[in-house]
């Protein structure tokens, strides 16, 4: 077809940062052995809280679930290692606030394994039946905006869905978790993609990859199932194009109206990781309770991918990988570009983590903000087409106002306007601020 | 604990790492708000690289002009770096621009031209042309254009006298060292016409090959259209300029130059004529392409260019001055509020403008 020959594979615009993968992404991934202390949030996901199930000096087994779901969107938390609560407290949160955490020490002499249970059989399961396994099991977006993964397959009835997209686009620098579990877990990539496409009720997967690793383009187009209709279509590399709207731009050649789901141009949207984890739970009925984390970075000694149990603190990931070099100077939760940085190292890694970055001084010194000179740089990296030199000058006089009028809401906070601004002007750190008083404002609206 | 790396202010502490550092010594950490890297870009390494490739065109002035070409030059730069350091931000030196707009200025006043004139025409422009609208990224006019009109208003007499070229390099071009507040002395200059002026005035045509390396009377830093174009070529693929403002200027020109002179051989020039003469060149590449002054958005960028382009033509042909340049870009500078609000690119996800007005 004509639109097939004209289909480019990528979006317009966006931000080419060095890629700095390849610390890691040859690097097989390491199993890290239990810490003592694991630190579980109740808030991982987004969504409600989870509700806290367990007292302190309780005894759980691994797997046991300490949180339940509080309503349809939010997920269970389940511990992930054997032992004693310690506590049930406020704890650094990797987004930068205290939560509410389960703390649990760590039994090391206990042999880890879960209670027995029985594990479904997927190919007998109603769609809802899957829904409520993939919530029981506590599976959330492991691309990192961490949106309880059960809520995207159930479409509403009205907006029929037609084609499962996988992410595996990772266009974050430095990270390569979804790169790795690609090249090491195939099969389980494609048995989750199988039982996707069954609870979903669709005929056609695509698994979207950047170009950047063709191991594993390659292994996963080795494995591609015979039965059913998935391929793997090569995406440029450039960020940000494992945004959801981006990819499901590329890939459909459709825009995502705004303030609308994936679902209302007929596509849902999961990352590889999430969709490993499904296979999971259909393969051992394990639930959510470790995942694969890269930590890596120039201010890290030994750049690893780890499966990591979640609630691992980020000394022990660090230590574990032998530390910080002298000149490390900032730690990312996350990738550089929506990341963010802690300076408490007792923050733990949580199910959202999908990397560690230490940077150095010199890529993550302070640098001095002169004043816009209206470049227009910002507005031709902007993947949505916003004018960020003029959203950040209404954010400076604190215009919010006018800033909704100039589709603020429509910004994802990818910080590709912030990295090429050659005066160093924070411009997403103010719309983020932005969005969360134009929000504030509404709840305030609407309170009245 | 040892000493914090660099500033202080968003560093903490985190605590004791046990394994971590050879001798287990604290280490600090900074937080800041994401993305936690940066390209490589910063205004004031855009605005020294542009200052840098001004140097070439004041070497070439002074190459046809003499010292003169220096004492102007240096006269206009003094007088827009000593008013951004008396009244602008602190600091605001460091960023280039008031340099700049000193030595684009020089460039474009005539090389008999007072230094005291030029001096006061660097002040104005940085002061009344930037300052006063709040500084950097706030002006509306290009400042080394508001300062040459604000000469050209006060002294018009001195801004339009082209001195010939005179024997020795060393000669002065003019009465460059004339008293503050004089009139420069005028009595024994021997004076030529600018292409520009010859066409219009006299109607004859100076030869291609003189205007394109600058062997012609004019501004000092205008006349050398290959060397200014060369410059905007290099400017352009380090994307220190928008390529598509120069590029729509040239072309508007040429293409409209280029009808009239079909239609009328002997009354209108041909479109290389048009290009080459006067100040198109350093227009289209230096004043125009100024990112405060011209407009964010792609498309405006085009309209912006095509609208200065034909106002350039329409000036030089049916208006009273030989040359336009300057106000074209001066009066396309006011209109850029207006393009950037028109040529807003659609918002990914809404839908087209026409369309919600039909739904």
């Amino acid at each position: 077809m004509l639109s097939d020959l004209l289909r480019s594979d990528t979006f317009r615009h966006g931000v080419h940062p060095p890629e700095r993968k390849s610390y890691t992404e040859s690097v097989r991934i390491r199993r890290m052995p239990f810490p003592d202390e694991i630190v579980l949030p109740l808030r991982q996901h987004a969504g409600r809280p989870a509700i806290p199930l367990v007292r302190p000096g309780e005894r759980v087994e691994r797997a046991d679930k300490v949180g339940e779901a509080d309503g349809f969107i939010s997920v269970p938390i389940h511990a992930s290692a054997a032992g004693r609560v310690r506590d049930v407290t406020l704890w650094p949160h990797p987004d930068g606030s205290m939560a509410e955490s389960v703390v649990i020490e760590v039994d090391r002499w206990s042999p880890q394994l879960p209670r027995p249970r029985i594990v479904a059989q997927w190919e007998g399961l109603e769609p809802e039946q899957v829904v409520r396994e993939v919530q029981k099991a506590g599976v959330v977006g492991l691309g990192g905006a961490a949106f309880p993964t059960h809520v995207k397959l159930l479409p509403p009835k009205d907006t029929p869905v037609h084609t499962l997209i996988v992410n595996g686009a990772e266009c974050e620098p430095y990270l390569t978790t979804d790169h790795r579990t690609m090249v090491e877990y195939p099969e389980r990539v494609q048995f989750g993609i199988r039982i996707m496409m069954k609870a979903l009720g669709v005929e056609k997967a695509i698994i979207g990859v950047e170009k950047n690793k063709p191991d594993a383009i390659e292994t996963l187009r080795a494995t591609l199932p015979s039965d059913l209709d998935v391929s793997v279509l090569p995406l440029t590399v450039k960020y940000p194009q494992g945004a959801e709207k981006m990819l499901i731009e590329v890939v459909t050649g459709r825009e995502v109206p705004t303030g609308k789901l994936p679902m209302h141009v007929g596509v849902v949207v999961q990352n590889v990781g999430s969709i490993a984890c499904i296979a999971e739970i259909f393969e051992t009925g394990q639930p959510l309770i470790e995942r694969v984390v890269t930590v890596t970075g120039p201010g890290v000694r030994r750049p690893s991918n780890l499966l990591v149990p979640v609630g691992t603190k980020l000394r022990d990931v660090l230590e574990f990988c032998e530390g910080l070099t002298d000149d490390a100077s900032q730690i990312v939760f996350g990738g550089p570009m929506m990341g963010s940085a802690t300076p408490d190292l007792d923050t733990p890694l949580i199910k959202g983590t999908t990397g560690v970055v230490v940077l150095t001084e010199s890529e993550a010194r302070p640098r001095q903000v002169h004043p816009c000179i209206h470049c227009g740089r910002c507005l031709e990296s902007c993947p949505v087409f916003l004018n960020p030199s003029l959203l950040g000058s209404l954010a400076q006089a604190g215009r919010y106002g006018e800033m909704e009028e100039s589709n603020l809401m429509d910004c994802m906070l990818c910080g590709s306007c912030s990295y090429v601004c050659p005066s160093h002007i924070p411009l997403s750190q103010m719309f983020a601020l932005g969005k969360n008083m134009l929000r504030r404002q509404k709840a305030k609206e609407n309170a009245a | 604990m040892s000493a914090a790396r660099g500033g202080a202010g968003d560093v903490r502490s985190a605590d004791h790492v046990t394994g971590m550092t050879p001798q287990d010594e604290e280490i600090l950490l900074r937080i800041a708000a994401s993305p936690h890297v940066h390209s490589p870009h910063s205004t004031p390494r855009i605005m020294w690289t542009v200052t840098a490739t001004l140097v070439p065109l004041v070497a070439a002035a002074a190459w046809w002009f003499g010292p003169s070409a220096l004492l102007v030059i240096g006269a206009a730069t003094a007088g827009a770096v000593l008013t951004e350091r008396l009244f602008g931000r602190r600091g605001a030196l460091g960023d280039g621009s008031a340099a700049i707009t000193g030595i684009l200025l020089g460039l474009i006043l005539p090389a008999g031209f007072p230094m005291w004139m030029a001096f006061v025409g660097g002040a104005f422009g940085i002061g009344f042309g930037k300052l006063i609208f709040g500084g950097l990224g706030q002006n509306v006019f290009n400042p080394a254009l508001l300062g040459r009109a604000f000469l050209q208003a006060a002294f018009p007499t001195a801004i339009t006298t082209w001195p010939a070229d005179t024997a020795s390099w060393w000669a002065l071009r003019g009465d460059n060292f004339a008293w503050p507040l004089m009139s420069p002395e005028t009595a024994d200059l021997v004076t030529a016409a600018t292409p520009l002026g010859a066409w219009k005035f006299e109607g004859v045509e100076t030869q291609l090959a003189d205007l394109l390396i600058g062997r012609t009377g004019g501004s000092l830093g205008e006349t050398s259209g290959l060397l200014i174009l060369a410059l905007g070529v290099f400017l352009a693929l380090k994307k220190y300029l928008d390529w598509r403002i120069p590029a729509s200027i040239l072309a508007t020109v040429a293409l409209f130059s280029g009808l009239l002179h079909l239609l009328d051989p002997v009354r209108y020039a041909g479109p290389m004529f048009m290009l080459f003469s006067g100040g198109l060149m350093i227009g289209a590449v230096y004043m125009a392409t100024d990112m405060v002054t011209s407009p964010v958005t792609p498309r405006g960028a085009w309209i912006y260019g095509i609208g200065i382009g034909l106002l350039v033509v329409l000036i030089r042909v049916w208006g009273g001055l030989p040359e336009g340049v300057m106000y074209a870009i001066l009066l396309m500078n006011a209109m850029v509020p207006f393009i950037n609000r028109a040529t807003q690119p659609r918002v990914f996800g809404h839908e087209r403008k026409q369309r919600e007005a039909a739904a």
